[in-house]
């Protein structure tokens, strides 16, 4: 007992004050595109393991080289792969927002005889998710904002893995170490999704447990939230394609809140949890740039 | 014996010299394939276990109709320092094979697995229900056959139901539990018999996190699916990742450069240390002893960062390329690494002292969980599960990787084979991998960090064998056209163990469980890929 006792004492507090403080610097985190260095070579997109950087042409003759931070894995092969040193990997992990396309960075180029001042509409990029159906959005929103009044400072939560590599179950585990401790932030896990407002899922949700999620967000009552953590879960990561992955939460469930990262930061998803509760606002947002005309053809 | 009757039959002449040489000549470096006839197939296998005494490492089912017009299976065995396959070939008119299992138990979930993956169906096999695919998956599609259309979605259907092992008479209730637990886990359903609080029989059904890993490698390029091999598992990431890149620079026949060896090495004794520390803290959390939990989830946290500082990733990600390794440490990185380790060998000491100066702790570790060197054997068990149960086997020492070959690897083995006895491995390796990665960190050489591998062979084959955490991975690879990838097999250390588990916990309380569970510690992930 006095070993346990000094061993406490010797310790002290070890807990951390994020979202007040927080550390990243060496984080391997979002890429940033240079629209003045890209010259929409195609050497990012190839070597792109989750397709998550696309090149395609316009109608107009112009081009769009776009990346979607919800399949990026954050292995910064691109940053490598890029001949003129456009991107470049950053320490930035607070990625989390409600809206996949937030997570979308596009630039687009006109072709060379017509340079445009604004760039064109740009295409959808999250397919065929059930946050492109206005009608479950809305509903699901209306709740989220009731929960969010009503709970904002007590939130309970049922984690499911639905077919993750378990990298972003062990963060969420760590949430709970002495380190970051979310239960001072008034967040805690429950162990049935009847006691839960929120469900926080990992993984591309597989064929074996699609079922079992749907079930489990049954059995919550309303209202309700759906936090999806990590590239799989954001966007199916390197698994899409899979016969034995539906590709992403929002393929079964609206969701409230994407959480990027492979697997994101234990500080990440606070950072997402307290987003969903609108204790912090999203740093993200959809960014459109303009990149280097085409070079005029010689003479 | 087999030689003996092998002269008997000129069918197997060539088994009979393989076999011979490869017996005379035990240190021989040269790896031995074995074809035989489907007749043959389970002889064959219990000869090279039994008279090489050589465990079964891998079994890998092949669709091979568009070159040679057959399947083929190979049962790879890990003879010493060398692969001996044996291999056989079976005709798509009649796709059937007698089962190895009857006298191989360790066959039995590869051939459960390839019946479902490839529809080879495994005549005699004790338990030929469906292992990989859940119930509702329909009748004759087989995903790892050429002509799966991986694209088009599966349709659920009726029809097949799993049967369960149901045990009889009175007082004994059924307890079923999962696929989603109570805690921060990952998903699995298990099946409890009991009378009381003492489990009678446990039955799990697993791989609910199938996700169709080895068939998104077909066809993709070598270099992508490393980006892939690093993601079938988030504790495994950096030793799979590693197994997958030395089974693509054996085809290529690159020799990585010593800097990338030794890099490798280093980083795979921190996934090792992060892991056995954490996995000690988790043992905490499952007799509810608060103090130990936390201070081992501390721990873990500080090697996490570790991580994170050196490579960018606190799971080790991206560390791995093919050739060699991708992120160069900086001196002054190597310097707080050192200082780092240091103080945390210091602090891991102190908790270790505290676990072993804590009698109630150790009263439940204490013949919780038993598994005998029998049936660790029996079942092929590899790692921190093995050694506890007197199976000494290391994939470090045996079959040398990354920069192991130059260093003493000492490998702890006890006997008593329950959760004490694996969590004294864990405390007893995880000193060990301190003293080597201070070793490997004041012996770094300079030099290139990796090589390039360009193009490769079409249809060559090679194993990657890695020790994670959990114990030894084999990734079995062969290549395709154009530098893509034909067919990837990956055997984890967890789908060796998880057989074991089922055999622990028996005689057991139910309220255990959750312990004997963490004191394997294997991943879900891992095993279902």
């Amino acid at each position: 007992m006095l070993r346990i006792i000094r061993t406490s004492l010797r310790t002290g507090r070890v807990t951390e004050a994020y979202p007040a403080e927080s550390t990243a610097r060496y984080y391997r985190g979002r890429p940033k595109i240079d629209p003045a260095r890209c010259d929409f070579t195609a050497a990012c997109a190839a070597s792109c393991p989750s397709r998550a950087i696309t090149i395609s042409q316009k109608e107009d003759g112009g081009q769009r080289w776009q990346m979607d931070l919800a399949r990026c894995v954050f292995c910064g092969l691109c940053a490598e792969a890029c001949p003129n040193g456009a991107i470049t990997v950053t320490g930035e992990f607070e990625l989390a927002t409600h809206s996949r396309d937030d997570l979308i960075v596009g630039v687009t180029r006109a072709p060379a005889a017509v340079m445009s001042r604004t760039p064109s509409p740009p295409p959808v990029a999250a397919g065929d998710s059930r946050n492109d159906r206005p009608d479950i959005k809305d509903g699901c929103n209306k709740l989220s904002n009731r929960l969010r009044s009503l709970l904002k400072r007590s939130l309970h939560i049922r984690h499911m893995a639905a077919g993750s590599d378990n990298s972003c179950d062990w963060e969420i585990a760590h949430l709970l170490n002495p380190v970051y401790d979310v239960q001072r932030l008034g967040i805690d896990f429950v162990a049935s999704p009847r006691h839960a407002d929120l469900l926080l899922v990992t993984g591309a949700v597989t064929r074996n447990l699609e079922i079992a999620l749907y079930a489990t967000y049954q059995a919550m009552p309303s209202p309700r939230l759906v936090v999806a953590v990590g590239d799989e879960a954001c966007g199916g990561g390197v698994l899409q394609g899979s016969y034995a992955v539906a590709g992403g939460v929002d393929r079964c469930l609206p969701v409230d809140v994407y959480v990027p990262g492979d697997p994101p930061r234990p500080q990440a998803i606070i950072q997402g949890l307290l987003i969903a509760l609108d204790r912090l606002e999203p740093r993200v947002r959809r960014v459109e740039m303009v990149g280097r005309p085409t070079a005029p053809a010689p003479r | 014996m087999l030689v003996a009757e092998a002269a008997r039959d000129a069918e197997i002449d060539t088994l009979k010299e393989e076999v011979y040489r490869s017996l005379l000549a035990p240190e021989s470096a040269e790896n031995v394939n074995l074809k035989v006839t489907l007749g043959r197939l389970a002889e064959a296998c219990t000869a090279v276990n039994r008279h090489l005494g050589a465990p079964l490492a891998t079994m890998v089912g092949l669709d091979d109709r568009e070159r040679t017009g057959k399947y083929r299976l190979i049962y790879v065995f890990s003879a010493g320092r060398r692969w001996v396959s044996v291999e056989t070939e079976i005709d798509p008119t009649n796709p059937r094979f007698p089962s190895v299992t009857p006298g191989l138990p360790a066959a039995h979930w590869y051939e459960r697995e390839v019946q479902d993956m490839l529809g080879l169906i495994p005549d005699g096999h004790p338990d030929p229900r469906r292992l990989v695919l859940h119930d509702d998956w329909p009748e004759g599609v087989f995903p790892l056959r050429k002509d799966f259309d991986p694209s088009g979605p599966v349709p659920r259907v009726d029809g097949y139901k799993h049967r369960f092992h149901h045990l009889h008479g009175e007082g004994i209730v059924e307890i079923p539990v999962g696929p989603i637990h109570a805690g921060v886990i990952e998903p699995g359903h298990f099946r409890f018999a009991a009378v009381g609080e003492v489990v009678l029989h446990l039955e799990a059904r697993l791989f609910y996190s199938h996700r169709g890993i080895e068939k998104l490698a077909e066809g993709k390029r070598f270099d992508h699916v490393l980006q892939i091999a690093e993601r079938i598992c988030g504790a495994c990431s950096l030793s799979h990742a590693v197994a997958y890149s030395q089974a693509i620079e054996s085809i290529a026949g690159t020799v990585i450069p010593q800097r990338a060896a030794i890099l490798r090495t280093f980083y795979l004794e921190l996934e090792r240390l992060y892991n056995h520390i954490g996995d000690l803290g988790n043992i905490c959390a499952g007799v509810g002893f608060a103090v130990g939990a936390s201070q081992g989830g501390r721990l873990k946290e500080e090697m996490m960062r570790l991580n994170e500082r050196l490579t960018g990733n606190r799971f080790l990600r991206g560390v791995c390329s093919i050739g060699g390794v991708r992120l160069n440490p900086s001196t002054e990185v190597v310097r707080d690494a050192a200082n780092t380790l240091h103080k945390i060998e210091a602090e891991f000491r102190n908790f270790v002292d505290l676990l072993m100066g804590t009698e109630p702790f150790l009263d439940r570790l204490t013949g919780t969980g038993v598994v005998s060197y029998q049936a660790a054997r029996d079942l092929g068990a590899v790692g921190v599960a093995a050694r506890a149960s007197g199976v000494d086997c290391d994939a470090r020492r045996d079959h040398p990787h990354a920069g192991y070959g130059a260093l003493q690897i000492a490998v702890p083995v006890r006997t008593s084979g329950d959760v004490h006895a694996r969590a004294l491995v864990r405390v007893d390796e995880s000193l060990i991998s301190f003293a080597l990665a201070r070793e490997l960190l004041s012996s770094l050489p300079s030099g290139p960090l990796a090589v390039e591998v360009r193009e490769l062979p079409t249809y060559e084959t090679a194993i990657g064998v890695t020790e994670s955490p959990r114990g030894e991975n084999v990734h079995w690879v062969r290549t395709g056209k154009n530098g893509s990838i034909d067919r990837y097999r990956i055997r984890s250390a967890s789908y060796c163990n998880w057989p074991v588990v089922a055999l622990a916990v028996p005689g057991n309380m139910v309220p255990d469980f959750p312990l004997i569970n963490k004191s394997f510690e294997l991943c879900y992930s891992c095993l279902d890929r």
